[in-house]
């Protein structure tokens, strides 16, 4: 029941709400759990309530660590052509 | 889909899953526990357990709170909705999980009884608004990610002055349960032989840490000497996760690490847990599928709130109920058993006829593997090359 992925704002609303749009269906959430909630932002969503924002610099740092942790098994893979 | 689709990757989680082969050292069995039902679920989506090299192994945890509702209370809420005037709000999930006597929510709303579905407590409090003569009751059920939002919704319909909604409180809490799984004696967590599972370390919760943070974790990791590494739901994550356990592991470290640090702080999310603390406090014990009674594990609401508290408005005390005896949900929910070894599974126990509440909810073991893994063994797989 906790499966959610991050969505973005789309337009702020009053009592602490938020439109949300994800594959053209549209949702008015709660952001009454988070601080200063922008447009553009990708929330975290779980049954109607925001949990927390994605942080776009860590989401990159992420992959890169995910990219160096994959190149020493690419070079061990005779498939792989860059 | 943006922050989506990059961390599905293929030949990204195949590259990772080589790096893992060629650092997990050989003659060494390495096995990891998943707590949540969400990486269960990516478990059995993206076949993980086939990338990964033959001697490091994922064991399902108990992580989805459907899962290790106790049929009594399941019971309860049944009760409750078939009483004249009430209206039972409730999570779709739960609306097929098996109470005793073959009954379930699902059933009891067919038979009559007014038992609505949905998807956030906000939903409910309309209700109560709406219909002033029904007395309204939300089933709250869930881990501390859908624990806030109960909060809320307390905290609303006391602003509201509502007086006909209440909450029926299920919610359980992460840390007593990786404590339960393992305090188990030494021998029986050292061999599977003997009845217990060997876990050498965990996947840490997902969205639940974007809630309590990664620091409750790390006493645990302390007194049970294992590595804790919090992940993500996507493939990636997952991979990149156990390759962090494979180091720490081989480095003889139990530490508390986090990779889904885009989502999750150390602290969490501290709006939230201020909520929560204003209206809920500890449980002197709560009864877990599969765990048994836990101490200090779940939340009841507070003595200032109990105008609200369902189990006071209506005397609501749960008798303990045993599950079907075939159904070894139990035993998956501690990693003793697959799903597929339940006898049950596949023949009368499919997602159409759950007779396990492992079966219901999509993240439960026994359902992952209906949907995913069931056709594993007939379906020609990509080779993985093998680490030279
Ligand atoms: S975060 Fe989701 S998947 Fe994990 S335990 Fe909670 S409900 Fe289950
Ligand atoms: S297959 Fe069904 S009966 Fe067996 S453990 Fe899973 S849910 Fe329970």
């Amino acid at each position: 029941m906790c499966l959610a992925i991050p969505i973005r704002v789309e337009a702020l609303l009053a009592d602490d709400m938020a439109r949300v749009t994800l594959s053209g269906i549209s949702k008015t959430v709660s952001i009454a759990l988070l601080e200063d909630v922008q447009v553009g932002d990708y929330l975290l969503i779980h049954a109607g309530y925001a949990l927390t924002r994605l942080d776009p610099d860590e989401a990159e740092r992420t992959l890169d660590l995910m990219r160096e942790a994959a190149v020493p098994g690419l070079a061990e893979m005779q498939d792989w052509r860059p | 889909m943006k922050y989506i689709d990059e961390y599905r990757d293929g030949t990204l989680a195949r590259a990772i899953a080589t790096t893992i082969a060629s650092e997990a050292v050989p003659g060494r069995h390495y096995q990891f526990m998943e707590f949540c039902g969400g990486h269960t679920h990516a478990v059995s989506r993206y076949g993980i357990e086939d990338l990964l090299p033959s001697n490091v192994r994922m064991v399902h945890g108990p992580g989805c709170p459907v899962c290790v509702l106790p049929v009594g209370r399941i019971d309860d809420a049944i009760a409750l909705a078939l009483r004249p005037g009430v209206t039972l709000c409730t999570y779709a999930d739960l609306m097929r999980v098996p109470a005793s006597g073959g009954g379930s929510l699902l059933k009891a709303r067919s038979a009559g009884a007014d038992i609505r579905m949905v998807y956030s407590t906000m939903d409910a409090i309309r209700i109560a608004e709406d219909e002033p003569g029904r007395d309204v009751v939300f089933f709250a059920i869930g881990f501390e990610t859908t624990t806030p939002a109960t909060a809320i919704a307390i905290r609303l319909a006391r602003r509201k002055m509502l007086r006909n909604f209440s909450v029926f409180c299920n919610h359980v809490l992460t840390p007593p349960a990786i404590r339960a799984v393992l305090d188990v004696p030494d021998d029986d967590n050292a061999d599977e032989h003997t009845g217990g599972v060997r876990i050498d370390g965990f996947v840490g919760p997902a969205h639940v840490s974007t809630v309590i943070g990664t620091t409750p974790y790390v006493a645990l990791a302390k007194h049970f000497r294992k590595p804790v590494v919090v992940a993500g739901f996507e493939p990636l994550d997952m991979m990149q996760a156990i390759l962090m356990l494979v180091r720490q592991i081989n480095d003889g470290r139990h530490d508390v690490e986090n990779q889904y640090i885009r989502m999750v702080s150390e602290a969490g999310n501290l709006i939230a847990q201020r909520a929560i603390a204003e209206v809920f406090e500890l449980r002197a014990s709560f009864e877990w599928r599969g765990l048994g009674e836990l101490p200090d594990s779940a939340l009841q609401l507070r003595e200032a709130y109990a105008d609200l508290d369902a189990e006071r408005r209506f005397s609501i005390t749960t008798v303990s109920t045993a599950d079907n005896p075939a159904c070894e949900c139990g035993d998956v929910l501690r990693g003793r058993t697959k799903p597929a070894e339940c006898k049950l599974f596949g023949t009368v126990c499919s997602p159409e006829t759950p007779m396990g509440s492992c079966m219901v909810s999509p993240e439960g073991a026994c359902a992952a593997h209906w949907a995913y893994g069931r056709f594993r063994n007939r379906v020609a797989r990509q080779p993985v090359p093998a680490a030279t």
